[in-house]
């Protein structure tokens, strides 16, 4: 074991006399991202409307299911044209809904649901999807076969109907939502990485890790995963708008967040209905969720760019 | 080919049978059976109720007796919709969503094409980027937001010009007439214009460089000959495969364009039904929509070796 500490050793002092910084696939991936403006931009806009969900009831003077009656579905003070039957006034900014709830505090709180359904269940599929096409690809053979083969079979059924059933049989549990987009979004992921592993598996080092011993899964988790993790990542930034889509589609459909707690879909669905006398409160929704689809897309392809500089 | 097709066919029964399957034991694990709301019968009725449906016999028998009802095109009575049975039911929907669909596709097919080889002709110029620039939009900005914004644009405010003013029925289906057609079907098939004409641009440019489409620009071939007949039909070999991937996006947004516009399609009874927990009717369309998923595959995969020599029905 004293072989590898002493190379390592050896780099270092060299790096230290050389006074050069090491540029890890990583660093230099990050370098390119930054420079990249409709990434940065993305980023940057994402950052804002995530800290400001975060911490909207420490800084909002109205709470998400606080009720003004005198003031149902009241235009904000700026909104042009005479024909609106009342104004909110106050810091609503946003207007009211068909309930004299603030929307702007609505509208961030559809935020945190939809941001934390995105996060969270591709953070299933991720978890999921990377285990069962890495150790497909890894091991191989019939394994990989009916591994794959199974996917198939999934791929083939029209999923969202069976999450709809789903959310209408278990009477639409919250955690289960998460479970069940998850569920359903792994199977690009396994294929990906099945894919990838299979490649990296021809490579020398693997063949040296195993020569040294080294067993299967200590292999997959040590040498196999870190080295898929690049399409792994542009993966991910386009599943989560992928995620957000669905579970606001089911809301819309009224499936997915109850009353009072909302999401995009929820909002957007409440807009429809009253947008004949309240514009507002489909445009501000709307928006919000379409900047959000934006900005994950172009960090997708902003992180594909940087992550594979032979591809541009 | 055939042999292929019916390989492929018999292929997909497996898989039916696991939708079947799914659906059948996901809706019998529901809490609460389909009668429960109903008032209190007495106790001989409600046998005579529970096995009239055949609810008092084991799950495995139930689904014994819906494989066999299914084979004979009887799938059951509907639970919430009474003296209607989900064949009928069906049979009235069906041919509204099938238009629906059949015209999306077709106007995604012909615009997406369209708009993608003029963006590929002119590439990185301004046509090029707003072709692509509203094509991002296409894709990234949900059904079921340019739904009712179209309804609330063309619908409710209308256009106004040179003295008239035309509106479009904001729902309903009218027997399916051509005004009423318009807004669904362009909402529809928004998203997949996007994605057809992304691929095709994409397809085309590389087509254009390569060594053939030279060749035949050296022959002295007219350009529009050059683009139509030799790079326009490699180029469109994507589009035939991504038709798949497209009917599946189709039929979920006919769930929301189907709901929003008031369209009596089995989109909106699949709606209607979840929510209603009308679960045969759930059942029917589900496996409804899977037959047809299935089968509109199978056309995508036996066009696309059509086209391309290079694929041998293997």
């Amino acid at each position: 074991m004293s072989a590898p500490g002493l190379t390592t050793r050896n780099t270092e002092t060299i790096e230290r006399a050389l006074d050069i910084e090491g540029r890890s696939l990583w660093t230099d991936a990050r370098r390119r991202l930054v420079r990249n403006k409709a990434a940065l931009t993305s980023i940057i806009v994402l950052s804002i409307i995530a800290l400001m969900a975060a911490f909207v009831p420490f800084f909002w003077p109205y709470g998400y299911a606080d009720i003004d009656y005198a003031n149902i579905a009241c235009a904000p003070d700026w909104w042009p044209g005479t024909d609106a039957a009342c104004r909110a006034g106050g810091y609503h900014i946003f207007g009211m809904d068909q309930n004299g709830r603030d929307l702007f505090v609505r509208v961030l709180y559809g935020a945190r649901v939809s941001l934390a359904v995105g996060f969270v269940a591709t953070l299933v599929s991720l978890l999921i999807g990377v285990t069962y096409g890495a150790i497909a690809g890894f091991v191989g053979g019939r394994l990989d076969e009916l591994m794959m083969r199974f996917v198939d079979v999934l791929y083939s059924l029209p999923f969202i109907f069976f999450v709809i059933i789903l959310m209408v049989v278990f009477n639409q549990n919250f955690f289960l939502l998460f479970v069940a987009i998850g569920a359903v979004e792994w199977l690009t992921m396994a294929r990906i990485v099945r894919g990838q592993t299979l490649s990296i598996k021809q490579k020398e080092f693997i063949e040296a890790a195993r020569a040294a011993g080294v067993g299967t899964f200590a292999n997959i988790r040590h040498h196999v995963i870190p080295n898929v993790l690049g399409p792994v990542v542009v993966y991910v930034t386009l599943t989560i708008p992928t995620v957000i889509l669905a579970e606001s589609f089911l809301s819309f459909l009224g499936l997915g967040i109850q009353d009072p707690l909302t999401s995009w879909g929820v909002l957007i669905a409440d807009g429809k209905d009253h947008m004949e006398t309240a514009p507002w409160m489909l445009v501000f929704p709307a928006l919000f969720m379409a900047v959000t689809l934006f900005c994950f897309n172009f960090i997708g392809d902003g992180l594909r760019d940087a992550l594979d500089p032979k591809d541009r | 080919m055939w042999p292929y097709a019916i390989r492929r066919v018999l292929g997909a029964v497996p898989t039916l049978f696991i939708i079947i399957a799914l659906t059948f034991f996901m809706m019998h694990i529901a809490p609460g059976g389909p009668f429960d709301a109903q008032r209190h019968l007495p106790p001989e009725i409600e046998h005579n109720v529970r096995a009239a449906y055949n609810l008092d016999k084991p799950v495995w028998e139930q689904f014994a007796i819906y494989l066999g009802n299914l084979l004979h095109g009887d799938l059951g009575p509907s639970y919430k919709n009474h003296d209607f049975t989900v064949t009928q039911l069906i049979e009235v929907g069906l041919p509204v969503s099938a238009r629906l669909g059949l015209s999306a596709i077709i106007l995604a097919v012909v615009l997406g094409i369209s708009l993608g080889t003029v963006a590929a002709l002119h590439q990185n110029k301004a046509t090029d980027y707003g072709v692509m620039g509203l094509a991002m939009i296409g894709i990234t900005i949900p059904t079921f937001v340019t739904a009712p914004v179209l309804a609330l644009v063309f619908g409710i405010y209308g256009l106004h010009f040179f003295g008239f003013d035309f509106f479009l029925p904001a729902g309903g289906w009218n027997g399916g007439a051509f005004a009423n057609m318009i807004l669904p079907v362009t909402v529809l098939a928004l998203p997949q214009i996007a994605i057809i004409s992304r691929l095709v641009r994409g397809s085309m440019v590389e087509v254009l460089r390569s060594n053939y489409v030279r060749t035949a620009r050296a022959k002295g071939l007219p350009n529009h000959i050059v683009i139509f007949r030799h790079a326009l039909r490699a180029a469109l070999l994507p589009v035939v495969s991504y038709l798949g991937p497209a009917i599946a996006g189709l039929l979920t947004g006919s769930l929301i364009v189907e709901t929003i516009f008031g369209i009596p399609g089995i989109g909106r009874y699949f709606v209607e039904g979840a929510i209603n927990r009308d679960y045969t009717l759930v059942m029917g369309v589900v496996i409804c929509y899977a037959a047809f998923v299935i089968v509109l595959n199978l056309v995508a995969d036996i066009l696309y070796a059509l086209l391309d020599p290079r694929v041998r029905f293997a």
